[in-house]
């Protein structure tokens, strides 16, 4: 397996206001704190949290919507963020997004095909790009004639395609697709996901699929991580990590999920029960965050973070319950 | 059972005066609420679900709505002739709702304990009710929806809780007044997952605890099969099937149910099934027939000319598809 993104402690702070008698002391939202994985070439990678765990935060770092506070990322070993500043150009085209909301991610007053030329336009100037802009269409399954379209006549789940297009419209190499069907109702969304699935494979595509829907991300994901106030908890191989869920964060998740069968019920861990809510990030509790929620709490909780683990097979989490063995280093997932 | 429903629908339709025509989005409603029953009402967005309450507790926008034909009787009178006196003793004490985005619902520029205590004021209705009482009252129904440190938040505006308190308040003041039916429009979508599962076990807890009955709207299939008793299924503007929700989810009949079904995700996994074809039809114009047959993989000549009736094909268990005539 070859790396294709490669996220080193990465850590991105916002200042939201100030505090002190000179309104000096910067107040800062720590919503990527030191996040450290690898994507592999040809994987989906799914990133699960809850509203306000800095999922997306990861996701606009990586596009290049925020500089990081500190940390790398590396694309094929190259970094991502240069001293000059700007992400050249042959990197944007490789890695591009899909948002949750199509309502707002297309222009409403572009037909089709101008949001399909954009791109095309930028990465490959001074060429006729209408034969580009059906190809594209065809490949999503959509009609030609849809071209002429204006996003007000399209349903959402056709946006939503169209806003695929788009982003294939560079031939990346590497996907963002940030919550891509919660804003569609389930019986479109199968509908989606297969084509995104068949995309991949046709183009070996890479992507980094976020969603809060943990029964989709066991059918679409070969890994997952989850991540809670800026920080991942639990990283693992998905039937694995449905199998055996061990941080108790995850175990809650899972916890939560309506279910439509019984024999989904049977998979999900009973003895943890929800309760708490995510805290705010601009008081980010001490040593581990999760301590105020979590059943299995011990003293060592609140005053020490604990580092992330390897339990073998793949399967990494960062809890006291599970402690680093005296001969074993922190490790990078 | 021989009592009266508590709630009774028939044949209700709605349709709405738009540029170019009407829009005829409810095609005649039937359901029953019996009381203490927990019913759920699923369906896709645009399906009609908020329009069928909102017709219920008469606050549909009229015009542009009109409530063409049928009925909507609430122990037995018919809400449709009701007064507006009458209405506003049904909305409160008699029915009462719950909201998908608790943070539309609360009025941000009053304090939780004003927007409770107006509440609480509104269901007394000769109104002889001192603010010592209302503040006490109001506590009350803060700790009743296990919200932490109650005598602070009555004190505090919408904006310094976070969506799963607000939501909590949003419950406490559907319950203040003691309705007999509660109305939750999918309480939990706006809500993280572990907030929906504290949000949804609370209310089963306080619903059976005094026995009030429920409409849970929703288009999470998990979340019915979780909470109800009963449930109907909803597809353009028609009630297709409705059965006891065990059996609904062993047994779906109508296609659009099996759709449905097999379109969410598994936990067990095995990949995402297609979904449905096509979308939602267009109301200005609906199909003629069974509202599903453009969609439905099984559709039949009749299908396409004739509103199919609805076939009983199991204790309780009703489907509007002439799959299964005879």
């Amino acid at each position: 397996m070859t790396p294709i993104l490669e996220y080193k402690n990465l850590k991105k702070y916002f200042t939201v206001g100030h505090r002190g008698l000179l309104r000096r002391e910067p107040i800062t939202v720590k919503a990527v704190d030191g996040v450290s994985f690898v994507i592999n070439k040809g994987e989906v990678f799914g990133l699960v949290g809850e509203s306000g765990s800095g999922k997306s935060t990861v996701a606009y770092t990586t596009i290049g919507m925020y500089r990081p506070t500190s940390g790398a990322i590396e694309f094929q070993g190259e970094s991502l963020f240069t001293k000059e500043g700007k992400r050249p150009r042959h990197i944007k085209k490789e890695i591009q997004i899909v948002f949750q909301d199509p309502g707002s991610s297309l222009n409403p007053r572009r037909s089709v095909k101008e949001i399909l030329e954009l791109p095309l336009s930028i990465h490959q100037p001074a060429k006729k790009h209408i034969g580009r802009v059906a190809e594209l269409l065809e490949m999503v399954e959509l009609p030609v004639d849809y071209m002429y379209k204006y996003p007000h006549a399209l349903s959402g789940g056709e946006k939503q395609i169209v806003a695929i297009a788009r982003a294939l419209a560079t031939e990346p190499s590497f996907i963002i697709l940030d919550e891509p069907t919660s804003a569609l109702d389930v019986s479109i969304q199968g509908k989606i996901i297969n084509l995104l699935l068949r995309l991949r494979q046709e183009f070996h595509l890479s992507y980094l699929f976020i969603t809060h829907d943990l029964s989709l991300m066991r059918n679409v994901a070969s890994r997952v991580a989850i991540m809670y106030l800026g920080k991942i908890c639990e990283v693992a191989e998905a039937s694995e990590f449905f199998r055996n869920p061990k941080h108790p964060y995850t175990q809650m998740l899972l916890s939560s999920i309506p279910v439509v069968s019984e024999e989904e019920e049977k998979l999900k861990p009973k003895r943890v029960q929800s309760r708490g809510e995510i805290p705010s990030p601009v008081n980010i509790p001490s040593g581990c965050s999760f301590h105020l929620r979590c059943p299995y709490k011990m003293d060592i909780c609140p005053r020490v973070d604990p580092e992330m683990v390897d339990t073998g097979e793949g399967h990494y989490v960062r809890c006291h319950l599970y402690p680093v063995q005296e001969n074993s280093r922190p490790v990078a997932v | 059972m021989n009592t009266p429903p508590l709630l009774e629908v028939r044949n209700l339709q709605v349709h709405f005066r738009v540029f170019g025509g009407y829009l005829k989005v409810l095609d005649g409603v039937n359901l029953v609420v019996r009381a203490g029953e927990k019913v759920g009402l699923v369906g896709e967005s645009g399906c009609g679900k908020t329009t069928t309450m909102k017709a219920i507790l008469r606050i549909l926008p009229e015009p542009p709505a009109q409530i063409v034909g049928g009925h909507v009787l609430f122990r037995g009178k018919d809400v449709l002739k009701m007064r507006p006196q009458e209405l506003r003793r049904l909305r409160g004490r008699g029915i009462s709702m719950v909201f998908q985005d608790p943070t539309a619902a609360l009025n941000p520029v009053f304090t939780i304990g004003q927007q409770l205590g107006d509440v609480i004021r509104y269901s007394h209705s000769d109104g002889r009710v001192d603010a010592g009482q209302i503040r006490l009252k109001a506590l009350q129904a803060l700790k009743e929806v296990a919200l932490a440190d109650p005598e602070r938040l009555l004190d505090s505006y919408p904006i310094q809780l976070s969506g799963g308190m607000r939501q909590r308040v949003c419950i406490a003041m559907a319950l203040a007044t003691q309705p007999e039916l509660l109305i939750a429009d999918e309480p939990g979508t706006s809500l993280d997952v572990t907030i929906q599962d504290q949000i949804l076990r609370l209310l089963h807890n306080l619903v059976v605890e005094r026995n009030t009955s429920v409409i849970l709207i929703t288009h999470t299939l998990g979340v019915v099969r979780e909470v109800t008793d009963r449930v109907y299924v909803m597809y353009a503007g028609t009630i297709v099937e409705s059965a006891p929700t065990k059996v609904l989810f062993a047994n779906p009949m109508f296609p659009y149910t099996r759709g449905l079904m097999q379109s969410v995700p598994r936990l067990s996994g095995g990949g995402v099934a297609e979904g449905i074809p096509g979308r939602i039809p267009n109301y200005l114009n609906p199909p003629t027939g069974c509202r599903f047959h453009p969609r439905c993989p099984h559709v039949m000549e009749v299908c396409r000319h004739e509103k199919p009736p609805v076939f009983t094909v199991g204790e309780e268990h009703y489907v509007a598809c002439y799959l299964y005539a005879s």
